[in-house]
């Protein structure tokens, strides 16, 4: 199962945890995974047709993927707030 | 004692106070994310603020203890299959059947709940509606912003889109029927008038003692229907800038009344001159005062949003709230007579309503 790190508000929508093993094969899949297992999740890093939400990043093992990345046991899943500013 | 829901761009502000220099700011909820509109459902006494995140979306959330406890309404998104992502919900309102509630949302939807608010469903026929009729948005999107109950009935309701105009039901829903006679979209060409859907309506409330009497604030004008919004009368003589705006409230006691805040037309969309004023009829928009005393009489150029104003009471004594993209927010205790400020430095303000 891949390591998915969460931060806040995330990580408080998770029941606190800001690490979790969760399976999947794809980002998606492990995404989804999270929402079954803390609904309160639900909808906040995937849109309703299962995309990452467009200011939220996901890194898989360092590098910035989509919810369609294959993964693997083992690997690492970063879910971060984008950069983008405003006011 | 008064309670007020500010829905600002950084959060929910629940101002508690009775009276001028007596409003303290009592709970700050989702800070830093844009609260588009909060309401609390008077029967059940639970709140519902409509919070889109940059980050994470838009969704609709309740608690019964705006300090606390907020939780995440079921239902409110669009199936997966969908060409369509929800974008913001721009109202909740009560219903008139026990534990309804309704709510409106960018793009254009209905939505509906018959557990005190928790879940949601969509209502599939004016859906279709807006499939069939290719809706337009406007410049704040394809929005469901304004539903109109019925006095004790629930299966009548009026419901208001920009910008795809006026759309009623007596089925509860099940089927729907334009309510675009009368309206005059100054904005087209005149030879594509006649035939247009795209009607930017920008608020509307009914007159609760005269359920069959709305009023309406257009795009440019403000109008008034008498038969339950089938048809509308031009009511705009009297104010300035040629009656564009946003904020439109109607006293519940007397379906004669009204308060609309005029801004400069579309390009502008400020307080004409930067005189922050409202205007009221007591004569169902024959003719409109002016009541401004107490509110910046100059160099007052904001936006007041149309979720952003809202009375309590009726007749004289009616209260008045209302917030500004300056972050301030003013009330009057004498139907608009006097203005005091409220909070003066608050974020944009998105929505203003008493709790």
């Amino acid at each position: 199962m891949a390591l998915v790190t969460l931060r806040a508000p995330l990580a408080d929508l998770a029941g606190g945890n800001r690490r979790l093993e969760l399976p999947g094969r794809t980002v998606g899949e492990t995404l989804g995974a999270l929402e079954r297992s803390w609904p309160r999740t639900r909808g906040w890093i995937l849109d309703e047709h299962g995309a990452v939400r467009r200011h939220v990043n996901v890194f898989l093992n360092g590098e910035r993927v989509d919810a369609t990345a294959s993964v693997r046991d083992t690997d690492m899943l970063h879910v971060l707030p984008s950069i983008t500013g405003g006011i | 004692m008064p309670e007020l829901l500010v829905g600002t761009r950084k959060g929910l502000f629940v101002l508690r106070g009775n009276g001028p220099g007596d409003f303290d700011l009592a709970v700050r909820a989702f800070a830093g994310t844009t609260v588009e509109y909060a309401m609390r459902d008077r029967r059940s006494g639970r709140y519902f603020a409509s919070v889109t995140s940059g980050f994470y979306g838009p969704r609709l959330m309740h608690t019964m203890d705006p300090a606390d406890g907020w939780e995440q309404a079921d239902g409110i998104g669009f199936p997966q299959d969908d060409d369509v992502s929800l974008e913001r919900i721009w109202v909740v309102r009560q219903g008139e059947a026990p534990e309804q509630l309704w709510a409106g949302s960018d793009p254009a939807a209905l939505w509906e709940s018959n557990d005190g608010g928790l879940r949601w469903t969509r209502n599939d026929a004016l859906w279709q509606q807006r499939i069939d009729g290719d809706w337009q948005p406007g410049l704040g999107g394809l929005a469901l912003h304004s539903i109109c109950t019925w006095p004790g009935e629930p299966q009548n309701l009026a419901i208001a889109v920009s910008a795809a105009g006026v759309w009623l039901t007596d089925d509860g829903g099940a089927t729907w029927r334009t309510g675009y006679a009368g309206l005059v979209p100054e904005y087209m060409p005149e030879e594509s008038r006649a035939d247009t859907n795209v009607l930017c309506v920008h608020n509307m409330h009914r007159a609760a003692a005269r359920p069959q009497r709305l009023f309406m604030q257009f795009h440019g004008g403000v109008y008034r229907s008498d038969d339950a919004g089938s048809t509308w009368i031009d009511i705009r003589e009297g104010l300035p800038t040629g009656a564009f705006g946003f904020p439109l409230v109607v006293d519940p006691a007397n379906p004669d009344s009204a308060f609309v805040i005029p801004m400069t037309g579309a390009e502008d969309r400020t307080v004409p001159g930067g005189a922050l004023a409202v205007y009221a009829t007591g004569d169902a928009g024959a003719t409109w005062t002016t009541r401004a005393q107490g509110l910046p009489p100059s160099d007052a150029y904001v936006t007041i949003l149309r979720q952003a104003f809202d009375g309590h009471g009726q007749g004289d004594d009616m209260s008045l709230w209302f917030g500004a993209t300056s972050g301030e927010v003013f009330g009057s205790l004498d139907a608009g007579r006097s203005w005091f400020t409220v909070a003066p430095r608050l974020a944009p303000v998105t929505s203003v309503r008493v709790a």
